[in-house]
């Protein structure tokens, strides 16, 4: 891959089509962790760690099991498995070799076996055809798009808890609306190119 | 009121999945952006929700308390496959344009929630009763915040003109931020009709 692929590559993932504000995967550890900088960093962290690891196991899995033995229509169980499995292993890993990051990411971690956005990666990458490292690097950036995303909302959030709105929009409407403004945000991104 | 009749009130109401409890956000943003998407999802997710709760409560004694989370995804997973299949052979125009927002019904935390909370404790008919009224109530929601999406980016419901041609449309709710803004609006309104009945503590 060129470097002008790679920061195309770069640039779609993170900005213009981003995970959470564009393309709507991973919405509720989007809501539901974004209140404090901090719990927000610790689960943009294991989702970027999970989505990368999770993107090598399922490419290997869709590559060596399901196409040479044509039970494609397998994808969605096969893929579901393989991800809580190994978010399963890395919790029982992290737990034993570093307990700190163990601690750090702690209950986020079992939480991300049901955020679609993993799932989601799994299946665009599967759809697409694309290569192993290709899946690889796209996960990742992906991953870092997710985070972005997660961090500039929970820093809204932090303000936010000071501002006055009705009563009726206390929690989640609140926060969906902020959401909403920011997707805007980033729908500015959009035609974004740097080598046309 | 009988049993049945409340736990119709309770999905369609006051425990709506998706605009009560909060769970689902995923699909109900993504997939509101015309009424025809929002009730094949809708419809997609409930066959799924029945047909799941309906195994789920009919193997709760054999399933080890332990794996019982993932016996309950592959469970889930089997069906999502087969409704996948089933909507690419019957309605491929549906099947595209929801794109992968039906396998993702795997992670749906409505489905899973529902099994966990209440076909692995419950008998086999009214688990699968459970899964028709909390899928009506997430079709229910789907449909209040897409036909507001719809009417005010395209004028139309289930893509037929209602509104006046001289109406201006607004492009921005057909993308995703009028996604997140009807839907905080709309969760708005539940949690104002909800507050109305309690006591308001003094300013």
């Amino acid at each position: 891959m060129t470097w002008q692929g790679l920061i195309t590559m770069s640039l779609g993932a993170i900005l213009i089509e981003n995970f959470v504000l564009v393309r709507f995967l991973g919405i509720c550890p989007f809501l539901g962790v974004s209140k404090k900088m901090d719990t927000a960093m610790g689960m943009g962290m294991a989702v970027i760690f999970v989505m990368t690891a999770a993107s090598a196991a399922t490419w290997a899995v869709d590559a060596y099991l399901l196409k040479p033995f044509g039970i494609e229509y397998m994808e969605t169980v096969a893929f579901i498995l393989v991800i809580a499995a190994l978010v399963q292993i890395v919790e029982m890993f992290l737990q034993k070799a570093v307990p700190a990051l163990y601690k750090a990411l702690g209950i986020y971690l079992p939480l991300i076996t049901t955020n679609c956005a993993v799932l989601g990666v799994a299946i665009i990458n599967s759809d697409l055809g694309s290569g192993f490292l290709e899946s690889v690097l796209f996960s990742f950036l992906s991953g870092v798009g997710f985070t972005f995303a997660l961090l500039l909302f929970a820093a809204i959030r932090q303000r936010l808890e000071f501002a006055e709105y009705p009563d009726a929009f206390e929690g989640f409407p609140i926060a969906l609306v902020t959401a909403g403004l920011l997707a805007m945000c980033f729908m500015g991104f959009s035609g974004l190119e740097i080598f046309p | 009121m009988t049993q049945t009749m409340r736990q119709f009130k309770n999905g369609l109401i006051d425990q709506n999945p998706t605009l009560v409890l909060l769970l689902g956000m995923c699909p109900t943003l993504a997939t509101s952006t015309s009424m025809t998407n929002a009730v094949g999802m809708g419809l997609a997710a409930t066959a799924v929700l029945i047909c799941s709760n309906f195994a789920v409560s009919a193997l709760r004694k054999l399933i080890p308390e332990k794996i019982r989370i993932a016996a309950f995804v592959v469970i889930i997973a089997g069906f999502v496959t087969a409704v996948d299949y089933l909507l690419q052979a019957f309605v491929p125009a549906l099947s595209e344009s929801l794109g992968m927002f039906i396998p993702l019904i795997v992670v749906n935390c409505i489905i899973l929630a529902r099994a966990e909370a209440f076909a692995s404790k419950n008998g086999v008919m009214r688990s699968a009763l459970d899964g028709l009224t909390m899928g009506m109530g997430f079709t229910l929601a789907l449909m209040t915040v897409s036909a507001i999406r719809e009417l005010l980016s395209a004028g139309s419901l289930f893509g037929f003109r209602v509104l006046p041609e001289a109406f201006p449309s607004i492009g921005i709710m057909a993308q995703p931020p009028g996604g997140f803004i009807v839907l905080g609006v709309v969760i708005a309104v539940m949690q104002a009709i909800r507050n109305r009945g309690k006591a308001r503590p003094a300013a």
